[in-house]
């Protein structure tokens, strides 16, 4: 079999068993509903200040979200022996990863598309600039921040503490990529600064860590 | 410590300390706007420096663990982060302490602030990483997570560079603009301050690192002359403290205590831990000799 039938193979496999429990979704879809709640009656805003934090805190929402869908993603093949099997089948390990990254893009990108509406009703936003930059930051800022997880996620699960150990090691790696996507969105919704370097930068972190998790999964694979 | 050599790198590194310290609090001249406060300095780079390249021998030592898997390079990697979160944790309690009399606030979220918190908070992750995950998988773990904090932080910098463009942060002193400059007093002590943290540095990571060897060998003897070396060290240095406080009076020389009083309770603290764990792996050794 080729990577790319594998890789459809894995993602066609992890959105199936999605799709019948819809556990991660809906406890994700939940979850960030109560966080933009949480956040809309801690912060009073006005409609200037709402632009320049949603930024902010659309991103913390979606962080959170995504680090709860990918532990579920790396857990379910723990619990079925999965990973082991994967081990000794001659399959390349990239393929498996590819499939998680893009399987765990499509979940996160979903609730993007469902939480959208909510935070502009919640906190009144327009946007100054140009719909399509922001697409594409939330295109990029999406896959930083799933490639990053899903290949963390990958390395925390294998500890003893599992599930609380995402978030230590993801959030201090995703850092620069976390200010950068806040920075453009904020810069966007305003129209006071350019977006631009943040785009730029974004758009380096992806490629340097998408390089970096797919060449080094292997080890994280066989890590014993 | 097996190596003859100790003994003498020990009282070396004393001599060193206690030069340097004369040089920070008496040789060197008062700065003319900040006062004695300033001295600071003279503990504060040096920790700087002396940290980043401890890091810096993490990730080389990780990138050597991942092509070869030796287990020296990852006891070189280990201690070279855990002495490097010391070293930093220095540099980021003096900096504050440095910045309320001077600045007039604690902490600010300029480009080298921001960048060495960010650094910091990496390795301490490295370190609960290691702490977390199981004896076997552990090392190649936490090489990987070296490798892409190694990674990490050129994009942090940038990430603030960039973004964040406001820098309070005093410009560095040896740099080409004209009005960067030390005076010729001020260099010799920052310089040889620098070279009693490094040689300092050394030692702890020596005495860090043949510990860890140890608990990778088990094998007591070593650690036990080890830890009287780090006594040793402990016991000069803070008599010297003492003696070099108790000058002139001046309200901001309480700034210049604390700093000084931090730094020597973070590398204090971090011995005991160390003494803690010798303590325990003693304990086994008899456990195991009981058995």
């Amino acid at each position: 079999m080729s990577i790319a039938a594998l890789t459809w193979a894995n993602i066609t496999k992890d959105l199936q068993l999605e799709w019948r429990s819809r556990d991660v979704l809906n406890s994700m879809l939940f979850f960030a509903l109560l966080v933009v709640v949480i956040f809309s009656f801690s912060f009073d805003f006005s409609v200037d200040e709402a632009r320049r934090m949603s930024g902010g805190l659309i991103w913390t929402a979606f962080l959170f979200c995504t680090v709860m869908a990918l532990n579920q993603s790396w857990a379910r093949e723990l619990k079925n022996g999965v990973l082991d099997a994967f081990r000794v089948s001659p399959a390349p390990p990239e393929a498996l990863f590819l499939g998680k990254c893009l399987g765990n893009f499509i979940l996160v990108g979903l609730l993007e598309c469902l939480m959208a509406p909510l935070f502009v009703l919640f906190y009144n936003l327009s946007s100054a600039g140009s719909l399509l930059q922001l697409v594409l930051v939330f295109v990029l800022g999406t896959w930083a921040l799933v490639v990053n997880g899903t290949f963390f996620a990958a390395m925390s699960i294998r500890t003893r503490n599992r599930e609380l150990m995402l978030p230590l090691v993801l959030f201090p790696i995703s850092i620069p990529a976390v200010l950068s996507m806040v920075n453009a969105t904020v810069a966007i919704l305003t129209g006071d600064f350019s977006p631009t370097p943040s785009i730029e930068l974004l758009a380096g972190y992806c490629v340097v860590f998408t390089t970096l998790c797919f060449v080094l999964f292997e080890a994280v694979l066989n890590a014993e | 410590m097996k190596s003859k050599f100790f003994p003498f790198f020990v009282g070396l590194v004393l001599t060193l300390l206690g030069y340097a310290a004369y040089q920070a609090l008496v040789a060197a001249p008062t700065e003319e706007t900040m006062g004695d406060v300033q001295r600071i300095f003279y503990y504060h780079v040096p920790s700087a420096w002396t940290a980043m390249l401890l890091f810096l021998v993490n990730f080389c030592a990780s990138a050597v663990y991942f092509f070869t898997r030796s287990p020296k390079a990852d006891a070189w990697a280990l201690t070279a982060a855990e002495v490097g979160v010391v070293f930093c944790t220095v540099v980021l309690i003096t900096g504050p302490i440095w910045a309320r009399p001077v600045w007039g606030i604690w902490w600010t979220w300029d480009l080298r602030l921001t960048t060495t918190l960010i650094m910091w908070l990496l390795y301490v992750s490295y370190l609960l990483l290691r702490r977390g995950s199981e004896p076997g998988s552990s090392s190649t773990l936490a090489t990987v997570f070296a490798l892409s904090a190694a990674v990490d932080i050129p994009i942090v910098w940038m990430a603030i560079r960039w973004i964040n463009v406001h820098t309070q942060h005093p410009q560095p002193v040896f740099g080409n603009s004209p009005n960067s400059g030390l005076d010729p007093h001020m260099k010799v002590a920052l310089f040889t301050n620098w070279f009693a943290f490094m040689a300092m540095a050394a030692l702890i990571f020596w005495v860090r690192y043949s510990l860890e060897r140890t608990t990778q060998t088990v094998a007591r003897a070593f650690v036990q002359r080890a830890s009287r070396g780090t006594a040793a060290v402990l016991g000069m240095s803070t008599l010297l403290f003492f003696q070099s406080v108790g000058r002139t009076p001046d309200a901001r020389h309480i700034f210049l205590i604390s700093g000084y009083a931090a730094t020597w309770i973070i590398h204090i603290s971090y011995f005991v831990i160390l003494g803690r764990k010798l303590a325990k792996l003693q304990e086994e050794q008899k456990e195991l000799k009981l058995a």
